[in-house]
């Protein structure tokens, strides 16, 4: 096995020095006897998250608003904005007005913001239900829907989105399934519904287990409550039960949202180059491309996008109280 | 379901996943003898093994620390947590690549393992840090108070209390490490492969067999595994 180990000299430089610093800093905070002193031991994880998060993310930044020589250009974003833009600089100004604005990048980023929001929506409409489910106290079944829902989290997700290949390929097991009953073949993969399986199978869980959890850390005297009040079952459910499970579901939405905007190994396997997500999009520009500034607007476009979602949301549940993870 | 036919597509003798030819092992000796298999096994669980080591001892202190700072560095330090999970795994990855380009460090083994570290670390102190606040405050003043020195306390009094929640916090790490394929792919180079990255490469080639019993042998690993946690716990109780 190939352990390359080739740091550069000042990266083990930088390690000793700091490992060093670091247990000099608490013996000394040690030996004064003073309690507040323990907050050092945040140090070598905060020079880490320094060194790993936050650095990086000033990287991006960089090469966001660089061109290949360092010199601050905004083109980049120019041309996320017109994928044309390249060539209108090329043939010169009189030109450029003739060919159209190259909308590749911005459709891209659509189709997978709309691809992610039919997956989360459809996640929650069918998770929501097997929540319920799932917490109901009087049901035998809840136990295993939990199983049934756990185990296929075991799996490498990889290994997971491929067995659905051997499902839905042109000689797979449905359309064999097809044949034999009469019909003829279909067209299951390499195309949106393929992905869009792909995507729900793979996140749903991520949709049921907050909410599962915020239903089951209700109290049940409240549902008990409003029976006795005069409530219908059905009105429990829509006063009561969802208002209250509300943050679970908004933890669930970002859960299942987030991944799906940004999946690439998805659209890869089960969409085979027919759909461009906007993950895709950037790992393309990154290793097929080399195209380290392009990639990097991107990526610094898919943060900011990410951020505001996540503010809105966080405005509809201040708490942070369905943060339940499994 | 689509697993139950990944494990019996492992068992088929063929090559070819549309037809039956009736049962064998065949691919499961073909999985042991794949020195590339093999290899990216060990990567794998040397690297999600470290992580969780190194993640758990730097989360655990990092927890502690945070805990004992005053309300406003406490606030950054804790955003600063939050930043990795909110931000998405491609992100991450890519951010972490660029840092290893713009340094000139060769990815492979060791950057890897330095990512999985980065996002393994907050998950640790999220799990930590609600046991050390749910902790009664007087029980450490108490133990100085008995004559317990700082670093007496913080080993019998502290470290117990949030027992649990570094043991969960652990287990998180190394399940999230063994699962993680998008900053591992983004971090290493194609000499130095974890199975996710394997798998990757494999399946952009068409599934082998091989990978399919590989599967199904993960998946019967794991479950006997919960089986016999599962099985503990209860006779605990």
């Amino acid at each position: 096995m190939r352990y390359d180990v080739t740091l550069p000299w000042w990266a083990y430089t930088l390690m000793g020095v700091g490992g060093l610093c670091f247990v000099v800093l608490v013996i000394l905070s040690i030996r004064r006897n003073h309690g507040i002193k323990r907050s050092l031991f945040a140090s070598p994880y905060t020079l880490w998250m320094i060194l790993f998060t936050v650095l990086p993310c000033i990287l991006i930044g960089y090469y966001a608003f660089t061109d290949t020589d360092g010199n601050f250009t905004f083109a980049n974003f120019r041309h996320f904005w017109d994928s044309n833009a390249e060539m209108k600089e090329i043939v010169g100004e009189e030109f450029a007005s003739s060919i159209p604005r190259g909308t590749v990048n911005v459709d891209t980023l659509v189709y997978s913001l709309w691809m992610a929001f039919l997956c989360t929506a459809i996640s929650l409409v069918l998770g929501y239900p097997a929540a319920l489910f799932m917490a109901d106290r009087d049901m035998k079944l809840g136990a295993s829907l939990v199983i049934l829902f756990v185990v296929p989290m075991w799996m490498n997700f990889l290994l997971r989105t491929i067995a659905w290949m051997s499902l839905l390929e042109d000689n797979g097991l449905i359309n064999q399934l097809l044949v034999a009953v009469g019909l003829p073949r279909a067209q299951l993969m390499y195309n949106s519904p393929a992905v869009l399986l792909g995507m729900i199978y793979n996140y749903m869980p991520f949709m049921v287990f907050p909410i599962y959890t915020s239903l089951s850390k209700q109290d049940i005297s409240l549902s008990e409550a409003a029976a006795d009040l005069g409530c219908s079952s059905f009105q429990t459910l829509t006063r009561v039960t969802i208002p209250l499970s509300l943050p679970g579901v908004i933890s669930g939405i970002t859960m299942v949202f987030m991944p799906s905007v940004t999946t690439f190994f998805i659209p890869r396997v089960l969409g085979g180059g027919n759909t461009m997500m906007f993950g895709d999009l950037i790992e393309s520009k990154f290793l097929t491309e080399g195209n380290w500034n392009g990639g990097s607007a991107l990526s610094l476009l898919m943060m900011l996008l990410i951020l505001i979602s996540l503010s809105i949301l966080r405005k509809a549940d201040p708490n942070g109280e369905g943060s339940g993870r499994i | 379901m689509p697993i139950l036919v990944l494990i019996v597509q492992s068992f088929n003798a063929g090559k070819s996943r549309a037809k039956w030819e009736g049962f064998s092992f065949r691919w499961y000796g073909a999985l042991f003898q794949s020195v590339s298999i093999m290899d990216a096994l060990k990567v794998t669980l040397s690297v999600a093994l470290l992580a969780t080591v190194i993640s758990t001892i730097l989360g655990t202190l990092a927890a502690i620390g945070i805990y004992s700072m005053k309300k406003r560095p406490q606030s950054v330090m804790m955003t600063m947590t939050n930043l990795p999970n909110t931000m998405p795994d491609i992100v991450t990855g890519i951010s972490l690549m660029l840092l290893f380009i713009f340094t000139r460090i060769n990815r492979g083994y060791l950057t890897m393992l330095m990512a999985h570290i980065t996002f393994d670390t907050p998950y640790v102190i999220l799990s930590v840090m609600p046991k050390l606040k749910q902790m009664n405050k007087h029980t450490y003043e108490a133990a100085l108070d008995l004559g317990a020195t700082p670093t007496y306390a913080l080993l019998h009094v502290l470290i117990p209390e949030c027992r649990q929640g570094i043991v969960t916090g652990a287990l998180l790490a190394f399940t999230l490490s063994l699962d993680d394929f998008t900053v591992s792919y983004f971090t290493t180079s194609p000499l130095v492969q974890n199975l996710s990255t394997l798998i990757y490469s494999a399946a952009r080639r068409g599934i082998e067999p091989t990978l399919n019993a590989l599967s199904a042998l993960m998946f019967v690993t794991l479950l006997v595994l919960l089986l016999i946690v599962n099985h503990r716990t209860e006779e605990r109780n």
